[in-house]
């Protein structure tokens, strides 16, 4: 179990629409990590929150200027540090 | 060097990469797959300055590992097929990212170009780009344009032409991998010992270090020793993972993803504020809580209405061309004989028709692939997916399958095959292939006939609501079944995680909506009609054969002969005898048969005039028999001949009864009884519904040929009366049964076909075949047995089941999933507790 976890360590899934952060860690690798990666959830990366779907899942992120979706789930690996 | 240079476009999804192949190959395009996968491979030619290129346009991909069929594709073949020129697309307005596949492309030594698209988006975003300075960095020519406009593409060929001649590079571009390097260099000295291995070493190195799949096999099958390289790639992993405390994966993407950060930033000479774009401001709505919803009900109202119900009615204009091409190919086959047909001119008709029923459809498909292609290009399609997914994820199904059912009919009528082909936009194995299964048990156009006539016919009273129940019950059935058959049959599936670009909106272009629209309705005349009329023989031999026995044959001819006596005595001494002597009265009646055909549809006088006078021309005597005018005789020899040809229909029809009864699907109509019996099926509903596998809409029309007979022929009651009469103990209930099956029918030869090539495994069209079959069979039967014992009528019964699949809707919607898709993935990967 991750043991670091601080006060204002949180992950992506746990954040309301309008809340800002930065990446800190993708606590997964293998296809997922990837393409995480690969839409630009990388540490150091800043990332918004939009909003969320209708039925409140997937969330809407905006990283470097584009967006993207994903679900809760999946964005609860993503560890931000919220500003 | 035969002068044909091979060419690979590659890029990221969204990148406008299409637009690019587009303004470069114009319509000279082929369309294939690649093999073994259900990729879609494009190629087209082009000039080159004096030499002809094949542009390849390979899938939209993230980056070059294998994790992904398109992944795999284009790590494939570039390494495989050596193109001589890569051409790499880039959203100039989101360098960042796009990047990160240039980087990746430069690592593979390949000789690549890159072109920057979209530079008016960047322009509206505010940033400027040093394009002189990216060049340089990257080591490679760059060119600008926009491909929507289709600017550019002089910069673009003279980059090619010039990358084309130029020298290969002796410094390769090199990442930096800092902490890495010295794993990379172990593993490099060991794949030195194996010489020419067909891929850049180093490159194969950090795909091993980072655990590629890809590369393990890629050097399993050229590495002369893959088990000693397995160990030193093991141990140099397990190091790296001791020394820097993450994996070697983690770190060399994160290596390449801060390389390509670096180099966007340098590059990007004038950065935008963080205003709010287009985009933002349309999300606003479309992607609004309460709107959000509503924009989606609206689009895909729109898109049902112009695709469907327009289409039905531009169906109308392209009929006549068809019905024209039947009797075109008529006209080629042997005449028409006095009680049947020869052999030749019956197949050859029912090919047409089998093959015309299908055709029709291309007006309703040109315009659906037209409405998804805009829904695609606007980029729409990924904000329908955010809105829904959470309720279909219920179901294992994704965010994207709304589409492909709304296209094979969730309400009242669509169409499979299309349904089936957008399923390919779903990203995810798993969900894909349970939305595949899914779609036949929509309500598709076909399916319409039977239930009209059926609701027409036992739920008079009640018309509407019967009808509200059966287009509506499908849905209540169709998510169950998809949440039982991802928990059971799909579950060792790939489950691919819902992480989705929602790209810019854009307005697509006229010309790439027509490219796709054509490109799709081809892909459906190659694959389909050639199967389906293949079918059709069969479905013909089973249908006429044995035929009717020599006995029967000759008690029919009798009857005939009867009548031809009668019509003889009525026109003895008349100058028609001679007119309608021996062959003549068959040639009257194809005569006549001529002429009604030239005259269906002709409206005005003058035309009708025309075609009188040509036929007077033709022959005048039969003229004369046709339009009797004031000429007695003339009038007591037709009444004499269309009573002769009231005898000839109504035993024309008696022997299509009794070759229908005595033919295969007849037999087999009857053997299937003792199943059927509990679902309330006769051996004729069988039999009706056996043909319809060809065809929908043969259901109605066997049914049909069977029960005009039953109620008297000559006869113009309507069908629903004449079934009503037919089937005198049919009730609601065995209606009701009869609905729900038809409900439940395995997809038609068309959608069975495309399930193949969709999926690209004969496994799935069996299953799909197969489960509504049995799902058909059951449901029927309880509902018909299950109403008899409780004593129910066909109303109670139905609203009975509705409530039942509604119920069985909010359970499976409610039961959690027992594997939670892509956490299983991330799991093995991290072990970390997870939060539901």
């Amino acid at each position: 179990m991750e043991r670091e976890t601080s006060r204002d360590t949180t992950h992506l899934g746990a954040l309301i629409p309008g809340s800002r952060c930065i990446v800190s860690k993708v606590r997964c690798d293998g296809c997922l990590g990837q393409r995480l990666g690969d839409l630009g959830l990388v540490p150091g990366e800043e990332v918004t929150v939009v909003r969320n779907a209708p039925l409140r899942d997937p969330i809407e992120i905006k990283v470097s200027g584009f967006l993207v979706s994903l679900r809760r789930c999946e964005a609860s690996l993503v560890e931000v540090e919220a500003q | 060097m035969n002068g044909r240079i091979l060419a690979a476009l590659a890029g990221q999804p969204n990148c406008g990469k299409s637009t690019v192949f587009n303004m470069l190959t114009g319509a000279r395009q082929h369309v294939a797959n690649f093999p073994g996968v259900t990729v879609e491979k494009k190629s087209g030619l082009f000039k080159l300055g004096i030499r002809t290129c094949e542009l390849v346009d390979l899938p939209g991909a993230y980056s070059v590992s294998s994790y992904s069929p398109e992944e795999r594709v284009t790590r494939d073949f570039l390494l495989f097929d050596h193109p001589q020129v890569v051409v790499n697309v880039i959203d100039a307005s989101n360098l960042r990212r796009h990047l990160c596949l240039t980087v990746e492309l430069l690592e593979l030594e390949v000789n690549v170009v890159v072109h920057c698209n979209m530079m008016d988006v960047a322009a509206r975003r505010g940033q400027e780009l040093d394009l002189d300075l990216l060049a340089h960095r990257l080591g490679v020519p760059v060119s600008k344009g926009v491909g929507r406009k289709g600017q550019g593409r002089d910069d673009l060929v003279a980059v090619m032409t010039a990358a084309m001649d130029r020298p290969p590079k002796d410094e390769p571009f090199r990442v930096d991998y800092g902490r890495l390097e010295p794993h990379i260099r172990a593993v490099e000295d060991v794949l030195a010992e194996g010489g020419e291995l067909g891929a850049p070493r180093r490159w194969l190195a950090v795909r091993l270090l980072e655990g590629d799949e890809g590369a393990r096999q890629f050097v399993a099958e050229v590495f002369f020793e893959p088990a000693r390289l397995a160990d030193v790639v093991a141990a140099r992993q397990a190091a790296f993972r001791e020394e820097a405390g993450e994996t070697a994966a983690a770190f060399a993407a994160l290596v390449r993803r801060r390389l390509a950060r670096t180099l966007a930033q340098a590059v990007i000479v004038k950065v935008a504020g963080p205003e709010r774009t287009r985009t933002d401001v349309i999300d606003d709505f479309v992607c609004h809580k309460f709107l959000g919803p509503l924009v989606l009900v609206g689009v895909l109202f729109v898109l049902y209405q112009v695709s469907i119900v327009w289409g039905y009615k531009l169906t109308n204009y392209t009929w006549p061309l068809l019905a024209w091409l039947k009797n075109f190919v008529a006209g080629f086959l042997p005449p028409a004989g006095m009680l049947e047909d020869p052999m030749l001119r019956s197949l050859g008709l029912w090919f047409m028709d089998s093959i015309n029923a299908l055709l029709n459809y291309i007006p309703i498909f040109f315009l659906l692939f037209f409405c998804v292609a805009f829904l695609e290009d606007s980029g729409y399609m990924p904000r329908m997916a955010f809105i829904l997914d959470r309720l279909f994820r219920s179901y294992g199904l994704h965010g994207q399958s709304t589409l492909p059912m709304v296209l094979a009919g969730v309400y009242l009528g669509g169409c499979c095959v299309p349904g089936v082909m957008a399923c390919k936009a779903i990203p995810d194995d798993k969900s894909r292939l349970a939305t595949i299964l899914i779609i036949p048990l929509m309500n598709c156009l076909a399916k319409v006939p039977l239930y009209v006539l059926l609701v027409g016919a036992f739920f008079p009273g009640h018309a509407s609501t019967a009808m509200f129940f059966i287009s509506t019950v499908t849905l209540f059935m169709a998510l169950p079944i998809a949440r039982l058959l991802s928990g059971t049959l799909l579950v060792g599936l790939d489950s691919a995680p819902f992480i989705m670009e929602m790209p810019p909106y854009h307005m697509p272009t006229l010309r790439n909506l027509l490219t796709r629209a054509v490109e799709k309705v081809a892909l459906f005349i190659q694959k389909i009609v050639t199967v389906v009329a293949a079918v059709a023989v069969i479905v013909f031999v089973l249908l006429q054969f044995p035929g009717i026995s020599r006995e029967h044959m000759a008690a029919y001819e009798a009857r005939l002969e009867a009548a031809r006596q009668a019509l003889d005595a009525t026109v003895a001494g008349t100058r028609f005898q001679a007119v309608l002597a021996g062959e003549g009265l068959l040639q009257f009646l194809r005569y006549e048969e001529a002429y009604k055909t030239a005259r269906s549809g002709v409206e005005d006088a003058e035309t009708a005039k025309a075609v009188d006078s040509r036929f007077r021309e033709e022959n005048a005597d039969c003229f004369a028999l046709l339009k009797p005018r004031g000429d007695a005789a003339a009038k007591a020899a037709l009444a004499g001949v269309r009573a002769f040809a009231q005898t000839r229909d109504a035993i024309t029809l008696e022997m299509r009864k009794e070759r229908l009864e005595t033919s295969f699907l007849g037999i087999l109509g009857r053997a299937l009884e003792p199943v059927t019996q509990f679902a309330g099926f006769n051996w004729r509903v069988n039999a009706g519904l056996l043909s319809a596998f060809a065809a929908k809409e043969s259901a109605v029309a066997t049914l049909g040929a069977i029960y005009k007979l039953e109620a008297g022929s000559g006869d113009n009651t309507s069908l629903e009366a004449s079934m009503r009469r037919g089937e005198a103990d049919f009730t609601p209930l065995h209606a009701l049964a009869l609905m729900l099956f038809m409900a439940l029918y395995p997809p038609c030869m068309a959608t069975s076909m495309m399930i193949k090539v969709q999926t690209g495994q004969a496994k799935w069209m069996v299953l799909a075949i197969l489960y509504p079959m049995l799902l058909g069979i059951v449901v029927a039967s309880a509902v018909f047995t299950g109403g008899r014992l409780l004593g129910l009528d066909g109303e109670t019964a139905m609203w009975g089941f509705y409530a039942i699949a509604v119920a069985a809707t909010v359970v499976a919607g409610v039961v959690p999933h027992r594997d939670r898709g892509p956490l299983a993935v991330a799991t093995e990967a991290c072990p970390v507790g997870q939060n539901t």
